[in-house]
């Protein structure tokens, strides 16, 4: 049978690199594009880096710029470690989306519009006084203007669908377009179809329509006029999937507990950006998870507590204002020495804050945010799939020196993603964990007899012989008895910091990428790793005297630490915060260390970092 | 003639109590608390090694420190939750939460509300002494309208809390209230909440006599205490005074006190129903208070309800039987997966 329709063959460019950023209404499912060119990305075997940003209110007004939703993904034939910078290609599926999108566009990259949302009232609640579409402001970029909603009407005619329901497959429409452009396959999205929708055969079917309409208009439209193809990464062999931080996070710690032979009891309260974690847990019950959702952040933490008193691997999980709420209970842990992990996925802050955005302002926090002299271990990640890794880091910690500790990753990290390479589970480091058996010489328990780590013994109740009673009053040190002896409390004092103190002997030795000596030294913690360690090559490349060290242990420092700082004229500290671990470099090695301080509730770009290396080592 | 039975040795009250010298004020009620839950133990044959015992904060919660069980001494009002933790992962032991009008109803009323809804299997004794002790003497949020303290030189302006009503409404299964100095009752009373499966509430009136001396003397006196109590028995009529000669007698939705006699049975009063499925009657007898009514002492309310411990491990249970043990494998290779040569 002859076919009549006829295929345009239009010229391929390869390229190294791809950034695409997809934004709309909060209703117009452009997390999900994202998701979707993320996963085939990957599959096709792309390094890709996400940036999903997304407002705090569920359904702002519609098409109002408070609405805007935006997901970001840098897609690559090399290694990548952050979502891009400025963006090759932006959907923007209304006025809204275009007004608060357009600065990040790079001179004349690729811009698609869906025309029919660019009405009188879009425009008015973009605050666009004339149609920017028309009126040539858009010059400086390759101005697609489609008529996205009524195409995907007429893909989806004929389905009986309402009007509403249409419109909800435009995005599939601008998925298959942006698929067409970057030479994607659509099987994956497919798959998904079938999974998400099988039980709604007509939405699944218009879903589809939508998103090959988008793609054969790719094809067949004159106006777009080159496709775009980005090869393979060059990434270890092995298994890889795609993965969110916070999913990792979660993964990480089903791990450790199965490493070190516990079950896993999660005390939580709903809190963004950490809830995610919760649900994550809760769909597995059948690895021995137990998650507690508490009346509030206090209960979580101390419903923790007594589970970690009980035997079990116990674990808190939240952000900044959960945290706060949470201090006073983290310090009768650190006080009853009982390990715990306390997570603190960051927002920005104080207060409130911005509850959707990422920052780092919560180092202090975790450092200092108790009553008393009251030391914890503070460990941090540094990218969605580090989370897997630094979650069992937290739980051998906290075994080994019996005490909480705390894990910081951020907004950023949590909710973006890349590929992971699955690891080879019988080669996960396994967690030893001794608990004192029963006694019987009738001789009362000793709970603060100290190891040679200064960590005391975890005696579980149900053994007998072993009865003793811990709480937040000062503790005779070995006896456990309660004590308001002057010298006695400093000597406990003393022990706690030393515990934590002692950790620096029991982690790697801090690694630095680049020279040895140098003019500058980048140091830099948690979630700005990606734009920290690109920017440093780069200015590497370029011929600059620069090293970076990442630091995954924030409180102790690594013991080599020290010698490293020395070696080099400058340092500078990239925070998104305003000055946190700089305050801790300067207070703790007495050097003049330089910031990069950015609070605006997104990442460094990579240029933002190596702008600052370039001003350091002109 | 010989047994083949081996017998658990015996454990005396004395042998529950810890090496640590007990700091409660001489002639606090506290002691008398103590000395019960002691012999409670010891009588249901409770091992100390699967006893906890978990406070807050205040004169009351000193309590984990003289008994030789494990133990935790918290932070303020959280002992519920920190036992909501630690009976969840281990249904397998006996804890009792030790707390205080202060600790309980104030600083912790949030947890105190929500450890009563999810009815896990444990022992709630809050010592109420409508004070504040501990911090030398402000009112506490059971002191009554008026009352004249350290930070209220011109009488308490909040109203007071009602502990067991506050239980009810939270639809506790299972609630008690005894008195310091009746010990007879109090440990009838500690052994019933021992006893029940799911979360037992038990409000003690407690003296302290350092700081709000003689606020239970009504029902403490001699003279006094048999008209300004009534004995709730499950199935009996509330008869009460001296000579047993009153009663309580419902009136529509409202309680009286009626005098036996002069054409007044025992018949004609209300019956005590500790089973009853609804908290109304429970709730009515907890409204009952001095000078109006004598107070109730006794079980309000006894009733079987589900447990969140049981239900949490449950869920686990069943998901493990449903799908097997999980294996990291599993989830780490759900959904889409791409292999690099």
């Amino acid at each position: 049978m002859a076919t009549t329709e006829t295929k345009i063959s239009k010229p391929k460019v390869q390229l190294d690199r791809v950034t695409v950023r997809f934004c709309g209404d909060s209703g117009d499912g452009m997390q999900l594009a994202g998701n979707q060119l993320t996963n085939t990305s990957a599959l096709m075997g792309n390094d890709v880096a996400t940036f999903p940003d997304f407002p705090a209110e569920i359904r702002a007004p519609r098409g109002t710029k408070a609405g805007v939703s935006g997901f970001q993904i840098h897609f690559a034939s090399q290694e990548i470690h952050t979502p891009g910078d400025d963006v090759d290609a932006l959907v923007a599926m209304n006025p809204a989306a275009l007004v608060t999108n357009i600065r990040d566009l790079r001179t004349n990259g690729i811009l698609v519009v869906d025309q029919d949302s660019f009405d009188k009232k879009g425009l008015g609640q973009a605050g666009y006084s004339s149609n920017p579409l028309e009126d040539n402001s858009l010059n400086g970029y390759q101005l697609h203007t489609i008529p996205i909603t009524q195409l995907t009407r007429n893909a989806v005619d004929g389905l009986g669908l309402s009007q509403k329901e249409s419109d909800r497959c435009r995005n599939f429409f601008a998925m298959g377009l942006i698929f067409w452009l970057y030479d994607r396959p659509l099987d994956p999205t497919l798959r998904y179809i079938d999974e998400k929708f099988g039980k709604r055969p007509q939405i699944a079917d218009a879903n589809r329509r939508a998103l090959k309409s988008g793609f054969h208009y790719g094809e067949t439209a004159e106006a777009v006029a080159t496709q775009f193809h980005v090869e393979p990464a060059r990434l270890e062999p092995g298994t890889y999937r795609n993965i969110m931080g916070n999913t990792a996070l979660a993964w990480g710690l089903i791990a450790a507990a199965h490493l070190s032979q516990k079950r896993l009891f999660l005390g939580a309260y709903p809190i963004t950006p950490a809830s995610d974690i919760l649900h994550e847990l809760s769909r597995h019950k059948r690895f021995n998870v137990l998650t507690f959702q508490a009346e509030d952040e206090i209960a979580a933490v101390t419903a923790t507590l007594g589970a970690a008193f009980a035997g079990e691997m116990a674990v808190t999980a939240s952000s900044g204002p959960g945290i706060a709420l949470k201090a006073e209970a983290i310090g009768l842990a650190v006080m009853t020495e009982l390990p715990m992990i306390v997570i603190d996925v960051q927002r920005g802050g104080p207060s409130t804050g911005l509850p959707t955005k990422t920052e780092q302002a919560d180092l202090l926090q975790a450092m200092f945010g108790r009553n008393g002299e009251c030391p914890a271990a503070v460990i941090a990640a540094r990218s969605p799939a580090d989370c897997f890794d630094v979650a069992q880091e937290a739980w051998r910690l906290a075994v080994r020196y019996m005490m909480p500790v705390f894990l910081l990753t951020d907004g950023y990290i949590a909710n973006g993603s890349e590929p992971w390479r699955i690891p080879d589970v019988d080669s996960l480091e396994k967690i030893p964990i001794e608990h004192p058996g029963a006694a019987e010489n009738g001789e009362p328990f000793l709970p603060y007899q100290r190891d040679e780590r200064l960590s005391r013994p975890w005696a579980l109740p149900g053994t007998p012989g072993l009865m003793h009673r811990i709480g937040g009053l000062e503790k005779q040190d070995i006896t456990g008895n309660v004590s308001y002896d002057p010298l006695n409390h400093q000597h406990m004092t003393d022990v706690r910091a030393q515990k934590v103190a002692n950790i620096a002997n029991d982690i790697p030795l801090q690694s630095v990428q680049g020279p040895e000596e140098g003019k500058l030294l980048v140091v830099s913690w948690g979630g700005t790793y990606g734009a920290c360690a690109t920017a440093v090559q780069r200015a590497q490349a370029a011929g600059k005297s620069v090293a970076h060290c990442h630091l995954r242990y924030l409180n102790p420092f690594p013991r080599n630490f020290a010698e490293i700082l020395p070696r080099f004229e400058k340092i500078l500290v990239p925070e998104l915060n305003m000055g946190q671990l700089r305050l801790l470099l300067r207070d703790r090695f007495l050097i003049d260390a330089v910031g990069l301080n950015k609070v605006q509730g997104r990442p460094f770009s990579v240029q933002e970092v190596l702008e600052k290396i370039e001003e350091i080592t002109e | 003639m010989e047994t083949t039975e081996t017998s658990l040795p015996v454990l005396k009250p004395a042998d529950y109590a810890s090496d640590q010298d007990v700091r409660w004020c001489p002639g606090c009620g506290d002691y008398s608390i103590l000395a019960q839950m002691k012999k409670v133990l010891s009588s249901t044959g409770a091992s100390r090694e699967n006893t906890v015992f978990i406070s807050g904060i205040g004169c009351s919660s000193r309590f984990p420190y003289y008994m030789n069980t494990y133990g935790i001494h918290s932070i303020h009002g959280r002992a519920p939750a920190v036992a909501t933790g630690l009976k969840t992962v281990r249904p397998d032991l006996n804890v009792w939460v030790i707390t205080g009008d202060g600790d309980g109803l104030s600083i912790g009323g949030n947890h105190l509300m929500h450890a009563i809804r999810r009815n896990l299997d444990f022992n709630i004794v809050l010592f109420n002494n409508r004070i504040y002790g501990l911090t030398k003497g402000q009112y506490s949020p059971t002191s009554p309208l008026g009352k004249v303290t350290k930070s209220t030189p011109m009488g308490a302006i909040d109203n007071p809390l009602h502990p067991l009503s506050i239980a009810i409404g939270c639809e506790a299964a299972f609630v008690a209230r005894s008195i310091d100095v009746n010990i007879k009752h109090l440990g009838e009373t500690l052994q019933r909440a021992a006893a029940h499966s799911g979360t037992s509430f038990v409000e003690v009136y407690q003296n302290c006599n350092v700081f709000n001396d003689g606020a239970f003397d009504y029902a403490t006196n001699r003279d006094t205490k048999q008209d300004t109590t009534v004995e709730l028995q499950h199935g009996k009529p509330l008869i009460f005074g001296k000579n047993r000669d009153k009663g309580i007698r419902l009136n529509g939705m409202e309680p009286e006190v009626v005098e036996l006699g002069k054409g007044i049975t025992e018949d004609d009063l209300l019956f005590h129903d500790e089973k009853s499925p609804e908290p109304t009657l429970a709730y009515l007898l907890s409204r009952m208070r001095q000078p109006e009514f004598p107070e109730p002492i006794g079980v309000f309310r006894c009733v079987d309800r589900t447990r969140y411990d049981d239900l949490m491990n449950q869920q686990v249970q069943e998901a493990r039987e449903k799908a097997g043990p999980g294996d990291l494998r599993d989830i780490f290779h759900s959904g889409e997966t791409w292999t690099v040569q």
